[in-house]
Order: structure tokens, then C-alpha cells, then sequence
């Protein structure tokens, strides 16, 4: 574990990230008690700019707070981010294990389905599953989790298909262990390195995907998010250009915080890769 | 003759954190042209860093700290990274020990040859020269071979390419690291042969890295014997190998498998396994174009008897590792019986194979693969019984039986795999095995992939440990020293098909089939016969 500790602080670029995106996950748990109230209530006179009556990101055309609203946004985005991406991994990791461990038809059969989802464009799809099953929080997570989980497959057939000619693998059906605590007890955990790079970039793929679905208007009306935000400026850019930059910059820092960190963790992880990435040997 | 090579006190250090200062340390030896000096060593020896270091070939993490380097009267440290290159090749040249990624696989062989040629200048000759040199290390048809590319030749044919090109400019210095390694033995026979030849015609010096004292006194002039990066002794090749004097050269050499039989009283034929007709093809391709259809095993019929200990023995791709695997249902035969006794094991379901589980163990080769690194060892030894309905206290208490039959510590329980060594980790594999309390055991090469040393020393246990359980063991190997020394008989495997099968005396002494005949004849180092060493402290 230290050394894990170790190589992940030798990628800077990673501790940077991983500053931003506590940072991130603070406001959004201390939205409640920064920005009492709900963010939809008017807290001002409408189009106030940046540092005027008291509000630092200004106020949007209905007088309403814009940073309450980036603050209680970014719950809505990470809980959407990490839920659909927990989603996409249990779906991903099921079909992935079952094709890589079973092979022959069966894995035939899965990736040929998991092709199927693939061709299909990811946005287009997450835009009809969430016009089809009306705009709320669950079928937006449902949307962003049945567009994102093929990357995931195809990943973690991919470890299964080498892992399972191992030898230790050979040896465990050699001493009679179930297929169940084969795949659980010897392959997934000798997997779990990619997996866990491939996720942090899921959960800022995921947030992309919500805040463009808000954006649209395809959020749940009910409930503050960043593509909202930005959505509703989005007119008045020429007149309130805060409206739509703050919540931008919001989502370009947390996404760029989780890629640093995936890429911290894809050092960490492969401690090898990452040494020799520098130029020692 | 004259001195091509000086290597005076050289020292190269390791980066710090390393398991000793330096790589190579204090190192002289010199190479006469026209003289072949085999470099001898375990893993880790520093012999290869000593030949890098030669070529000028050193990583950058690994700086030479003292010494010179003399090759033809000049200082080769003192060299700029330009003159040296020109010297590469031209004058002094490496043939590497795996041919399988030593070639580029995008360009046609005739043209890397030429490509070596015209680096130098030589561009020109090119076209004559290439067929020539691929007559040279005894490629049939060159013209056609010239056209190929690499992935259409074997494994011999690619290292005949290698030492092709590396000859092209005919230097006069060839270093070897481990050239026939990668080989099997008949091919490594047939390369070791045309080294020597082509060596004594150009009268080229060549320095032969190498850890196997049959291909030490199959080719060797001179010996010089490497230990933990220091050369411990050095002389001509009979003085070495028919007198050691330093300990460690006295341990190696008493330690490689002497090949002599053991005398045994016959097994009373009592079989616990049989195979009959057993057959396992398989098919590439598919929907467009024609099947190409392998078959791996065929032919190939044997009883094993109780308490006997068979040797299965072939080269790479002779189907042996596929038939113990479909002795444990690791590859599923398509045709034939399995009878384990009496019972046909074949068409059993998986749930129904496994009260034979118990009773059927295999140990694997490779000591780096064969044990989940994210899994203690004490859970790995205990997880079998457990599966099987063993108790969690009862389970544990047999591992640490186990441990301490396999000479390990009882602390090795709460270790992972990787901070133990090869023959270590080997050991854990053993123990794994035998936790299941097994009647029949199969060995898939279960030395190959060990430092002599270390071989002798899990051999030694292996036999220990049959003797000892009375088990019933199916021994892989492709080594024939180490299948005379343990096993009882000794079924031939060429093709899939077992060719010649009888007691080890017999097979060895008298061989019947051609193949099995050709196969005793590449064995290196033949007509040496390790001297009988009193054993030293």
C-alpha cells in the first residue's frame, strides 16, 4: 500500500487532480450548509454580475444564486457520474467476465451484442432511452450506464481471455474450485488494475454525458445541475456571459481532475510502465 | 594467436536499492582469435551485462565504474558512442537469445541482411552476398529463404538468420548470448555444430554466454565460471569441467543431472491410469478459406502403474504438455479413454470429476505463473482441502506439515509469492499439490525453468517426496538428462503420437526409433560425463 502511496504522488499531475476533485466532493457535500435554502429560490435582483450584492458568480435571468447553484449542481453530477458508472461496471464485468472466462459461443454471442451497443452512437442513444423513459434522475443514470458499459466489456474479456491460461488459474480448476470462485477469487482481483483506471475516466464521461443531456433540457427538472446552468445562460451568453463560463469551468476542472487521477492511478498500477516512462530503468 | 579481447578488472555498478553493489565486479578475462570462451553462470551471474558491456550495449541506469575494455589494440570505453558504432557489426558482432523477437517482423529476411551490409557501406555487395552468407549457416534454398518473412520460419531457421547477419560483415569477435536457448535439442545440436564450423574456418574469436555445461563442453575452448557479477574460475575447458576447483564451479557441476538411470525393481503392474486412443485436434480458421486442422495428440497409448513414475519426453510441440493436460481436463480430448482405474474419466461432467480431483495433482512449470500473486501462500496451500470439505484448523495444520516437508519455514504461510525464489515458489507449488493428498501426480516440466542448482535441489525433493507417499507420478520434461535420472520408463513423443515407450535403461541404451535416436544424439555435451565430486562446504 505505501508503494502504491509512492508511485501515485511521483506523477504530480495526479496529486493536482486528486486536490481538485476533493475539493469538488466537499462542496458538493457542503452545499447544504454554504448555500442554505434551495437553489432554485431567487436570491437577487436578475442578471447581477460577479461580486455585486453579495453573490461572487452573479446571478442568473431569475435572480436565482449561481454559485448555490454550481454547489448544489455538483452533487447531482458526481452522484450521477459514480452511480451510472457503478451501473456500467457490474453490467460491463458480468457480460465481460462471462464471454472471456467461457469463450467459444458464449463468448461469440456477447460480443456480438456488446457490438451491437457500440455501433450505435452513445449520445443519440442516451438521448432517446431518456425522451423514452421521461427525464429523471434514475433514467438518466439508466441512459448514461447502457451507453457506457462496452468499453468495460470489452476490457475486462480482454484480461479474462490472458488471465485464464495462466497457470495459477489451471491449477485452481486443477484442485476443483467452482467456476464462481474462479472468476471471483483468482481472475477478477489479477484484473482489477485496468478496471479501476477505466472507471475514473467512466465517472468523467458520465458527467460530460449528464451535463449535455441537461443541457438539452433532458435533466430532471427537479433537480440543479451544471448542464442546466448552462443551459439557461446559454441565450444571454452576449449579456451574462457568468452564467454559462462558471459552470463550464466547474465541469472542465472535475473532469480534468479525474482524468490526472486515472492516469495517477494507470502509473501507480503498473509501477513498471510508469518507471520507464521516465527514463529509468 | 593473437589477443583480440582484454576485459581488465572491470566493474559496472547497479542502481542503489539493488540486491548487491554492482552488476559485475573486478571481472578480467581475455579471448585469443579463433577460440570459443564460454561464459558460465546462473541467472543474475552478471554474464550477460559482461557481454553488453563489450558491445557497448549497457542500459543507462548501469554505468561502468572501473576497468578497460581492449578489443584489436584499442580502448573500447574510451570510444565515442560514433566510433563504436562503426566498430558494431563491422568488427564485432551479437547474436541474441530470442530469435522469435530479435528480427523485424515487417521486413523480408534477405533485406535485413542486406540492410546490415549497406549500414556499412556495403550496400552494394548486397546482392551476391545474401544467398551466400544464407548458404553459409546451412539454410536450404537461400534464394527462397532471402524472400521470406521472418514468421514463416522456425525458431533454428530465424537464429541461422541472426548469426547470418551478424557473420555478414565477418568481424572478428562474435559475442553469443544464450544463442540456443530458445531451441529445442535437436536444433540446438545442429546450431552448435555449424558455430563451431563456421568459427574455426573465418578463425573468429567468440565469447558463448550460456547457464548448460553440456553446451559448455560440447563447444567450449575456455571456460570462465561467473558467480554473483565476480568470474570464480577460469581454464581451459577440460581443466573445468573434469576438475573443478572453486566450490560454487564444484556445486554446479555436481549439480547438472548426471543422465545416469536408476535401478529400480519393475513396478508389480498394477495401473492407475491408462490412456487408449486418446485424441485431441485442433482447428484454425473457419468461414472463409480452408481449415487448418492440428492435431495435437494422436497414438498415443499407455498405462501408468502404481507407484512408477513415467517419463513423458519430446520437443516443443510434440502434443506432451496437451496429453497430461487432458489427464486433468484442462484440455478436453475429443475421442479415446481416460481410465483412471477402471473408470473412464472422459465423458464425466465437471461436477462429476470432482472426487477425482483429490486424487489427480499437477505441478506446473512456470514457478512465476503458476501461483496467484494477490493470494497468501498459506491460503493457497490450504484452499484445495478446504473446497473439499476439509476444516479451516485441519487445513492449515496439514500446510504447515507440507511447508516444512518441502523445506520451507512455517512463516512462509502468511507470505505472497513474490518475495520468494524460483525454486522457491516451485516448492509452494509442490506443496499445493500434495495438500489434495494425491495418488497420482503430474510434473509439467516442473525443473525447466530453474537455474541448475535449484533444479538438482527440487529434483532431489521430488524423489524424496514420491518415495516417501508412494505417489504415482507422470513426469513432462524435455530435458533427457533429468527424465533418466528420475523417471522408471520413458514414452518418446514426436508429433503427438508416443514412438517409443519402455524401460529408461532400454530407451536410452538401446533406442529403437530413429527420432528417438537423433534426440539422445543432440543431447549437449554427450561425451562428457560430470566427474563424481566429493561434496565440499
Amino acid at each position: 500500500m505505501g508503494g502504491f502511496w509512492r508511485n501515485f504522488c511521483r506523477n504530480r499531475g495526479a496529486v493536482v487532480g486528486l486536490v481538485i476533485l476533493l475539493l469538488v466532493i466537499a462542496t458538493a457535500v457542503a452545499a447544504p450548509w454554504l448555500f442554505p435554502g434551495s437553489p432554485w429560490d431567487m436570491a437577487g435582483m436578475p442578471f447581477a454580475p460577479p461580486g455585486e450584492m453579495g453573490m461572487w458568480l452573479g446571478t442568473d435571468s431569475l435572480g436565482r444564486d449561481v454559485a448555490a447553484g454550481i454547489a448544489h449542481g455538483a452533487r447531482v453530477s458526481l452522484l450521477v457520474g459514480a452511480v451510472s458508472t457503478v451501473v456500467a461496471l457490474v453490467i460491463g464485468i458480468g457480460l465481460g467476465a462471462t464471454a472471456g472466462y467461457l469463450g467459444g459461443v458464449a463468448d461469440d454471442i456477447v460480443m456480438r451484442f456488446t457490438e451491437f451497443f457500440q455501433t450505435i452512437p452513445s449520445f443519440v442513444l442516451a438521448i432517446l432511452l431518456v425522451a423514452i423513459f421521461t427525464p429523471t434522475i434514475g433514467s438518466i443514470v439508466f441512459a448514461i450506464a447502457v451507453v457506457s458499459w462496452p468499453p468495460v466489456a470489452r476490457v475486462v474479456r480482454a484480461e479474462f481471455l490472458s488471465l485464464r491460461s495462466r497457470e495459477f488459474v489451471q491449477a485452481s480448476e486443477v484442485l476443483g474450485k467452482s467456476r464462481l470462485a474462479i472468476v471471483f477469487g483468482d481472475i477478477l482481483p489479477n484484473a482489477l488494475s485496468p478496471i479501476v483506471v477505466l472507471s475514473s475516466l467512466m465517472v468523467a464521461s458520465a458527467i460530460l454525458l449528464e451535463s449535455a443531456l441537461s443541457f438539452l433540457g433532458l435533466g430532471d427538472p427537479n433537480l440543479m445541475s451544471w448542464g442546466f446552468l448552462i443551459g439557461s445562460g446559454r441565450s444571454v451568453i452576449r449579456i451574462a456571459w457568468w452564467m454559462s463560463v462558471f459552470p463550464g469551468i466547474a465541469i472542465f476542472l472535475t473532469v480534468l481532475s479525474l482524468n490526472l487521477v486515472g492516469e495517477g492511478l494507470s502509473d501507480a498500477l503498473n509501477p513498471r510502465l510508469a518507471r520507464n516512462r521516465e527514463g529509468k530503468a | 594467436m593473437t589477443r583480440l579481447l582484454t576485459v581488465e578488472n572491470l566493474s559496472v555498478a547497479l542502481p542503489r536499492g539493488a540486491d548487491r553493489p554492482h552488476a559485475v565486479e573486478e571481472v578480467s578475462l581475455h579471448l585469443d582469435a579463433g577460440e570459443i570462451l564460454c561464459v558460465v553462470g546462473e541467472s543474475g551471474s552478471g554474464k550477460s551485462i559482461t557481454a553488453n558491456t563489450v558491445m557497448g550495449l549497457l542500459p543507462k541506469g548501469l554505468p561502468v565504474t572501473s576497468g578497460r575494455i581492449t578489443f584489436e589494440g584499442e580502448d573500447l570505453l574510451g570510444l565515442s558512442a560514433e566510433a563504436l558504432r562503426s566498430r558494431r557489426g563491422r568488427r564485432m558482432a551479437m547474436v541474441f537469445q530470442e530469435p522469435m523477437t530479435a528480427l523485424n517482423p515487417l521486413m523480408k529476411v534477405g533485406d535485413q541482411i542486406a540492410e546490415a551490409l549497406s549500414v556499412h557501406g556495403k550496400g552494394a555487395e548486397a546482392r551476391a552476398r545474401v544467398p551466400e552468407l544464407l548458404a553459409a549457416v546451412n539454410l536450404p534454398d537461400p534464394a527462397a529463404i532471402a524472400r521470406m518473412h521472418p514468421f514463416r520460419l522456425s525458431g533454428g531457421q530465424r537464429q541461422r538468420v541472426m548469426i547470418a547477419m551478424a557473420l555478414a560483415l565477418e568481424p572478428a569477435l562474435l559475442i553469443a548470448d544464450e544463442p540456443t536457448t530458445a531451441l529445442d535439442v535437436t536444433t540446438q545440436a545442429q546450431i552448435l555444430r555449424m558455430m563451431r564450423e563456421i568459427q574455426q574456418r573465418r578463425g573468429m574469436g567468440v565469447m558463448f554466454i550460456t547457464h548448460d555445461f553440456g553446451v559448455v563442453a560440447e563447444i567450449a575452448d575456455r571456460v570462465a565460471v561467473m558467480q554473483r557479477g565476480r568470474i570464480v574460475e577460469q581454464g581451459t575447458a577440460r581443466e573445468v569441467l573434469d576438475a573443478p576447483q572453486h566450490p560454487y564451479t564444484r556445486a554446479l557441476i555436481s549439480a547438472v543431472p548426471h543422465g545416469r538411470t536408476l535401478d529400480r525393481a519393475a513396478a508389480r503392474p498394477a495401473p492407475v491410469l491408462q490412456m487408449k486412443g486418446v485424441t485431441k485436434t485442433y482447428q484454425r480458421g473457419g468461414w472463409f478459406g480452408a481449415r487448418a486442422v492440428v492435431r495435437a495428440v494422436h497414438d498415443a497409448d499407455f498405462t501408468l502403474n502404481k507407484g512408477e513414475t513415467l517419463g513423458l519426453v519430446g520437443e516443443s510441440g510434440s502434443g506432451k504438455s496437451t496429453l497430461a493436460r487432458c489427464v486433468v481436463r484442462l484440455v478436453e480430448p475429443e475421442q479415446g479413454e481416460i481410465l483412471f482405474h477402471g473408470n473412464d474419466l472422459r465423458p464425466l461432467s465437471r461436477q462429476g470429476w470432482l472426487p477425482y480431483r483429490k486424487r489427480i495433482q499437477m505441478v506446473f512449470q512456470d514457478p512465476y505463473a503458476s501461483l496467484n500473486p494477490r493470494r497468501k501462500v498459506g491460503d493457497a496451500i490450504t484452499e484445495g482441502p478446504i473446497t473439499h470439505g476439509v476444516g479451516r484448523d485441519e487445513a492449515r495444520q496439514r500446510a504447515l506439515e507440507l511447508l516444512r516437508l518441502v523445506k520451507l519455514e512455517p512463516s512462509a504461510m502468511e507470505r505472497y509469492p513474490h518475495e520468494f525464489s524460483g525454486g522457491q515458489r516451485q516448492r509452494i507449488g509442490l506443496a499445493r499439490a500434495l495438500a489434495m493428498q494425491p495418488e497420482l501426480l503430474i510434473a509439467d516440466e516442473p525443473v525447466s525453468a530453474l537455474d541448475v542448482s535449484v533444479q538438482a535441489q527440487v529434483l532431489d525433493l521430488l524423489a524424496e517426496i514420491r518415495q516417501r507417499l508412494g505417489l504415482t507420478m507422470l513426469f513432462i520434461t524435455h530435458d533427457l538428462r533429468v527424465a533418466a535420472q528420475i523417471c522408471d520408463r520413458i514414452a518418446v513423443m514426436q508429433r503427438g503420437a508416443i514412438v517409443e515407450l519402455g524401460p529408461t535403461a532400454e530407451v536410452f541404451g538401446a533406442p529403437k526409433h530413429p527420432y528417438t535416436r537423433s534426440l539422445l544424439d543432440s543431447i549437449p555435451g554427450r561425451g562428457w560425463t560430470p566427474p563424481e565430486l566429493a561434496e565440499t562446504a
